[in-house]
């Protein structure tokens, strides 16, 4: 995990958990003076792990995702959970527009293609424009509206599909996820990952986006069935697709490494040294208000 | 009904019009200089009658040694072969010199002028594209977007996460040139937060942005600079090492303009050093050769030349390139002239 440790060092006891080798055995020994957890995209706090700390007060995420906390369970034993959203708006939104010009425009095979050697031999092929095209976007949320504002400085139309449309937004509602994507060109994928939006990128979706489209995912690997994403860019069902998020991080379906028309990345959408100090203070600041009985600063329960 | 005949003008008509409306246009001579654009060579070949000097080589004495100098009435040139004086010299019928670029740097334009040639380019229709990339290229250096996508590719990811990189949203951008690009570049940029300056010729009275009339206090100023401007005998080296010092190791230089604005080897050596933080290079000073000391860094990006080279602007640049030809052979006026 990226965070500041030795700032939670300076503050509290550390307990790495990721490094200990016999976590049983550990949990064990050390249940009762658990007091807080810090968890992220990959390790959050499951019902086993809330169960297992008898005395668990406070989950402080260093993410803005929810999905690897069991919320009800925190609910349900009264342990507050904080995240870092705002933060990290601008770098998600930032790598989204980085993707889709990554993938129209061939930035990293045209880039591989100098490196070696063969710009000598002949030029590149030509690519996608990216000025104009329309941009549909699931979820309308902090994220989905950094990204629309940054696609309508390239002239994109921007539409999107949320669970409710939005009043105060100029850009078209679409109801359903079907129906948005087969009127844009360039669908992303920036909603929470609940129950409800698991698969929401399904075969359906995707046939409906075409082999002519692009899906965007800075969202979690599990809103998009991937099996079906796969056989989709391999069969040329789909034009292409820049990835952030993977089902089962950090293994990446080996089909996609010799695609040119994917962009894959690491998990890097708050990967920036700014940001991730932002949100450690975040995380930081939480934990230190909840145990001087302040308010929390970014509080979800 | 009234068969009456058309009055003749007191102007003193055209008398090659007759002709010209009589000739096809396909008799005409056109010299395409390169393969730039296969769609662009259909068109060129459908409505003129089309010579390729590639051919003969890319050079003019072997072109002369089988065809006549004064069957070429236009030439169409773009980024790598132009129309330079030997080229003018040797064509005595050249009317049109229509370039596949907006940049008119390959063109003799004092040898034209003095010839009564033609020139036209293709602004406007390249300006989004061009824009898109120099955004591109600054969101591919500092999120280093193609190192990330290799070391998944290369299974580095399953040992270990990616290390940080610099966010872009919140920079300040300096442009150098605030023309149709430059501006289009400016407007991308604000989206993203970013304070805009920039340094030109004169101040813009139109532009919101901060003026700087020395390039120096521009990139000193500034943490990400690109290069937006003509090259011209002015321009030359305008990016030297006091302005890539300037600009420093935090600073990134983005070249969308061309390799002769910059120093390359200054530039080498200062990315070698660390004095500069990083670059996002579409041109370079002897295309298609790039300096090798690159080819291995991980804070640049480096692109072939594909500023405009997407299928849309290509068809686009292509359509304007025929149609300036078309216009100056019906004696209509040229639709983006520069002389």
């Amino acid at each position: 995990m990226l965070t500041s440790s030795e700032q939670l060092e300076k503050r509290f006891t550390l307990y790495k958990f990721h490094s200990i080798p016999d976590k049983a055995h550990f949990l064990n020994s050390n249940k009762a003076s658990i007091r807080a957890v810090v968890g992220n995209a990959s390790a959050g706090a499951d019902a086993q792990l809330i169960h297992q700390l008898p005395n668990l007060e406070i989950v402080s995420s260093f993410s803005v995702g929810l999905d690897k906390i069991d919320l009800a369970k925190c609910k349900e034993r009264g342990i507050r959970v904080t995240n870092t959203p705002d933060v990290l708006t601008d770098d998600v939104a930032d790598l989204a527009i980085g993707l889709m010009l990554a993938v129209l425009r061939r930035l990293c095979q045209s880039d591989r293609y100098v490196r070696s050697g063969q710009w000598k031999k002949g030029d590149f092929k030509l690519t996608t424009k990216f000025t104009g095209k329309s941009v549909g976007i699931i979820g309308l949320g902090r994220i989905g509206l950094a990204i629309a504002k940054r696609a309508e400085a390239f002239r994109c139309p921007i539409s999107y599909h949320a669970r409710t449309e939005k009043s105060d937004v100029n850009y078209k509602y679409y109801p359903s996820v079907v129906e948005l994507a087969a009127n844009c060109q360039i669908l992303v994928v920036a909603c929470a990952l609940t129950e409800e939006t698991r698969h929401i990128i399904n075969r359906e979706v995707i046939n409906a986006l075409g082999p002519k489209g692009v899906l965007i995912n800075i969202g979690r690997g599990p809103h998009v069935d991937e099996p079906e994403l796969v056989s989709a860019l391999v069969q040329g069902r789909l034009g292409g697709a820049g990835l952030d998020v993977f089902q089962d991080e950090p293994n990446v379906p080996e089909e996609l490494f010799g695609l040119e028309n994917v962009v894959l990345l690491p998990h890097v959408g708050s990967g920036t040294m700014e940001t991730r100090k932002e949100m450690a203070d975040l995380v930081i600041g939480n934990l230190e208000a909840h145990f001087l009985n302040r308010p929390l600063l970014t509080p979800v329960l | 009904m009234n068969h009456q005949p058309t009055p003749q003008t007191g102007k003193e008509k055209n008398p090659n019009l007759k002709k010209i409306s009589g000739i096809k246009m396909e008799s005409i001579g056109v010299l395409m200089t390169c393969p730039m654009h296969k769609y662009l060579e259909q068109q060129l070949e459908t409505h003129f009658n089309l010579f390729k000097l590639w051919h003969c080589n890319s050079s003019i004495t072997e072109f002369l040694k089988t065809h006549q100098g004064n069957t070429i009435r236009a030439v169409v040139g773009d980024t790598n072969i132009g129309a330079d004086a030997e080229l003018i010299a040797s064509f005595p019928n050249l009317e049109i010199v229509a370039s596949y670029s907006v940049g008119l740097d390959k063109i003799d334009l004092r040898k034209c002028e003095e010839k009564g040639i033609r020139v036209a380019n293709t602004p406007d229709v390249l300006t989004d594209d061009v824009a898109d990339l120099a955004i591109g290229l600054i969101l591919g250096v500092l999120r280093r977007i193609c190192a990330s996508d290799e070391y998944v590719r290369i299974g580095k990811w399953k040992d270990a996460d990616f290390g940080l990189a610099t966010k872009f949203s919140g920079k300040s951008v300096g442009i150098v040139g605030l023309g149709r690009i430059g501006t289009a570049i400016a407007k991308r940029a604000e989206a993203f937060g970013c304070s805009i300056s920039y340094f030109s010729r004169s101040q813009k009275p139109f532009a919101n942005y901060k003026f700087y009339s020395n390039i120096i206090d521009l990139a000193t100023s500034c943490q990400i600079l690109i290069v937006a401007c003509a090259l011209t005998e002015e321009t030359r080296h305008i990016i030297n090492r006091e302005v890539i010092d300037a600009l420093g190791p935090k600073g990134i230089l983005i070249n969308i303009g061309r390799g002769a604005h910059v120093d390359e080897t200054e530039l080498v050596s200062a990315l070698l050093e660390g004095r500069l933080g990083g670059a996002g290079l579409d041109v370079y000073e002897n295309e298609p050769e790039v300096p090798e000391e690159l080819l291995g860094l991980g804070n640049v990006v480096l692109q072939p030349h594909v500023g405009s080279d997407t299928v849309e602007t290509s068809d686009a640049m292509a359509d304007l390139v025929i149609s300036n030809l078309k216009a100056h052979f019906s004696n209509k006026p040229l639709l983006t002239p520069v002389i």
